[in-house]
């Protein structure tokens, strides 16, 4: 168990410069996740702290250790792929206890960390069976089975459960939880399913393009992103933009724009003062929005049509037509709305978000 | 399988493969009959009356006798294993290294390697055997093993390197950078995990360089001389072809002999073999 500091990592591979400047540390039994979208570091990230990949430049420090030259081997780590890279030709008892009789474990000593992680993860009775005999979920236990053997410092992950079809990926998420609560590793996960991300991470860092975004608690980067990215990438339905004029109203401050007018009370108008008679990205997350009947008091709601009706059952998702722009609503159950009917969507100003135009940084 | 009616199955699939078949073993078909006709039967006149060209009804074990005990065919077959399984043994070592560092390590000009051993390959024998020569005298190799042993893994080397290359290719990285992290240096991982995955590969590699090395003539004709000295292939030829007397029957008996360890090499490994050219890694 320990803590790992990356600092300025850099890594080019010709032209391509995949990870830039990142600066994290992942404190002792803490389980971060890395997300982001397709090609944006995560992997190259990842690798680097396992040490699959060279550094172009700064430093990686696993516990005490600056690790940037030291071979995977000697890094004390233990990596679970994506595509789980079982050992075909060894039984699951052999894959497991690989790792440890490569590092000279006493036999009984081995034997008994097999059985204890196979324990553990559920699977005693596969243990003489060969990769190629077992399912997909199966697989996945053992190429954890083979990182828990090992008692390393560190847990990396790379998307572990794309692989599994939707409702085992979902009992494996919390397996995996399980287990990292009941072994206290130190666990770096990466995916690009914000939803892992958000169930696993005690903490997330959302990456774009070889850039660190955002670092902190999954609700924290949930209410409070730091920028429009952010915002748009964590959350599903994703949060609905829309381009507003902010304008100083007899000293309240109103955002106008397609379709909208919203009176903002002076709390939000304080924190937008320096953006007035500017545009600015509100940010709306669907389930903000409600379904209102009449006109609201407070003058924070606009009239839509809605064009989509999707039925999931704990709620309605409203595809809903503003102005020339549309939004989504995550509505009630309950809420009785066909296609083409005009409605009034209300909205909670404590939670809107507002983003620069041109820097996308939250305001 | 084809679908549908018996009669496609039939049109479609065991009539031709009927034909495929008749028309590849007819040779031994052929060599064996020849090798058991007696030479009465033999050097008669394909029209003449009674004759049956295509079996014989007094077959006899008289030239196959005469094979084994009045020429040197035993000290032949025994030269042919010695110095096709040396030279294969010698040539898998070197593909086995050489297809691993190709497909594997990062090196400068590592792909301008990889075709220029291709390219050596292609250089027909039929003008490599003159320079050789020349090198083989030099050494003072000539008419011993070791000239075949030597010069066989030059076209040896580059077919297993290519044929492994492609084989460690198809190999998923992941498992050999799952065994660096779980504790074992480069040579442990391709000793425990990448070498066994590949075994297929291997021993079709291995079986195929067996088969060249066995087959081969030219170099074989040029570089060994005294009969005691000689592989099957050229022995069989130069000593039971005098002038223009063709020893038919022994002929053939050689023949059939000789094929009978590559034979025996191809049915003993078939699955292995089939899995290595198709280059099936199951995960
Ligand atoms: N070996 C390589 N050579 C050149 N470019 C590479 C190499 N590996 C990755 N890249 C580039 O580096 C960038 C980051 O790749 P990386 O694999 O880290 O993405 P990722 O975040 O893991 O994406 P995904 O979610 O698709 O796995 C990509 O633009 C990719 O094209
Ligand atoms: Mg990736």
């Amino acid at each position: 168990m320990a803590r790992v500091v990356i600092r300025n990592l850099n890594k080019s591979y010709n032209e391509v410069h995949a990870v830039k400047g990142v600066n994290l540390e992942i404190r002792d039994r803490e389980f971060m996740v890395l997300v982001g979208p397709s090609g944006c570091g995560k992997t190259t990230t990842l690798r680097m702290v396992a040490g699959l990949e060279s550094i172009t430049s700064g430093d990686i420090v696993i516990g005490e250790t600056v690790v940037n030259e030291l071979p995977p081997m000697d890094r004390d780590i233990a990596m679970v792929f994506q595509n789980y890279a079982l050992y075909p030709h060894m039984s699951v008892y052999d894959n497991m206890a690989f790792g440890l009789k490569m590092r000279k474990f006493a036999r009984p000593e081995i034997d008994r960390r097999v059985r204890e992680a196979a324990d553990i993860l559920g699977i005693e009775n596969l243990l003489n069976r060969k990769p190629r005999q077992l399912s997909g979920g199966q697989r996945q236990r053992v190429a954890l089975g083979r990182a828990i053997v090992r008692h390393p410092q560190v847990f990396l992950f790379d998307e572990p459960l794309s692989n599994l079809d939707a409702k085992l990926r979902v009992q494996m998420r919390v397996e995996l939880k399980k287990i990292h609560d009941r072994l206290g590793t130190t666990a770096i996960y990466v995916t690009h399913d914000q939803i892992e991300a958000m169930t696993l991470g005690d903490r997330v860092v959302v990456m774009k393009d070889g850039v660190v975004q955002q670092v902190g608690e999954p609700l924290d980067l949930y209410n409070e992103p730091a920028n429009r990215f952010v915002a748009g990438f964590l959350g599903s339905p994703a949060m609905n933009f829309a381009t507003v004029a902010l304008t100083d109203v007899a000293g309240a401050t109103h955002a106008l724009g397609e379709g909208l007018q919203l009176a903002l009370p002076p709390q939000i108008g304080e924190r937008l003062r320096s953006h007035i008679g500017q545009q600015v990205t509100l940010g709306i997350r669907p389930e903000d929005l409600r379904v209102e009947s009449g006109e609201a008091a407070n003058g924070l709601s606009f009239g839509a049509v809605v064009e989509v009706v999707e039925r999931l059952g704990s709620e309605i998702l409203l595809d809903v037509k503003v102005g020339s722009g549309t939004m989504v609503a995550a509505v009630e159950p309950t809420v009785q709305a066909k296609v083409r009917d005009h409605l009034r969507l209300a909205l909670n100003p404590e939670r809107l978000h507002f983003f620069d135009c041109r820097s996308e940084a939250a305001i | 399988m084809i679908e549908g009616a018996k009669w496609r199955r039939w049109v479609y699939f065991y009539i031709p493969l009927g034909i495929f078949i008749v028309w590849l073993l007819f040779p031994f078909y052929w060599m064996l009959v020849t090798s058991v006709r007696p030479d009465r039967e033999l050097y008669r006149p394909w029209m003449a009356p009674n004759y049956a060209p295509f079996w014989t009804t007094h077959p006899t074990l008289v030239h196959i006798i005469d094979l084994l005990t009045q020429t040197l065919f035993i000290r032949w077959m025994a030269n042919t294993l010695f110095i096709a399984i040396v030279s294969t043994l010698i040539s898998l070592f070197c593909g086995l290294l050489a297809g691993y560092a190709l497909s594997r390590l990062k090196f400068p000009f590592a792909g301008m390697l990889g075709t220029g051993i291709f390219i050596t390959y292609l250089v027909p024998q039929t003008l490599l055997f003159i320079p050789l020569a020349n090198i083989i005298r030099n050494f003072n190799l000539g008419d011993t093993p070791w000239a075949l042993i030597l010069t066989y893994p030059t076209f040896l080397i580059p077919f297993c390197t290519w044929l492994l290359m492609g084989y460690f290719k198809a190999i998923p990285r992941e498992l050999e950078e799952c065994a660096r992290i779980d504790g074992a240096t480069r040579w442990k991982a391709m000793l425990y995990v990448i070498f066994p995955i590949a075994v297929p590969g291997i021993l079709s590699a291995g079986i195929f360089a067996f088969t060249l090395s066995w087959n081969e003539f030219i170099y074989a004709l040029v570089f060994l001389s005294s009969a005691h000295e000689k592989t099957v292939s050229v022995g069989v030829t130069s000593e039971l072809v005098r002038g223009d007397v063709f020893y038919w029957g022994q002929l053939m008996a050689g023949a059939l002999l000789g094929s009978i360890p590559v034979a025996f090499i191809y049915s003993f490994f078939v699955e292995y073999y089939v899995a290595g050219l198709t280059g099936s890694v199951k995960g």
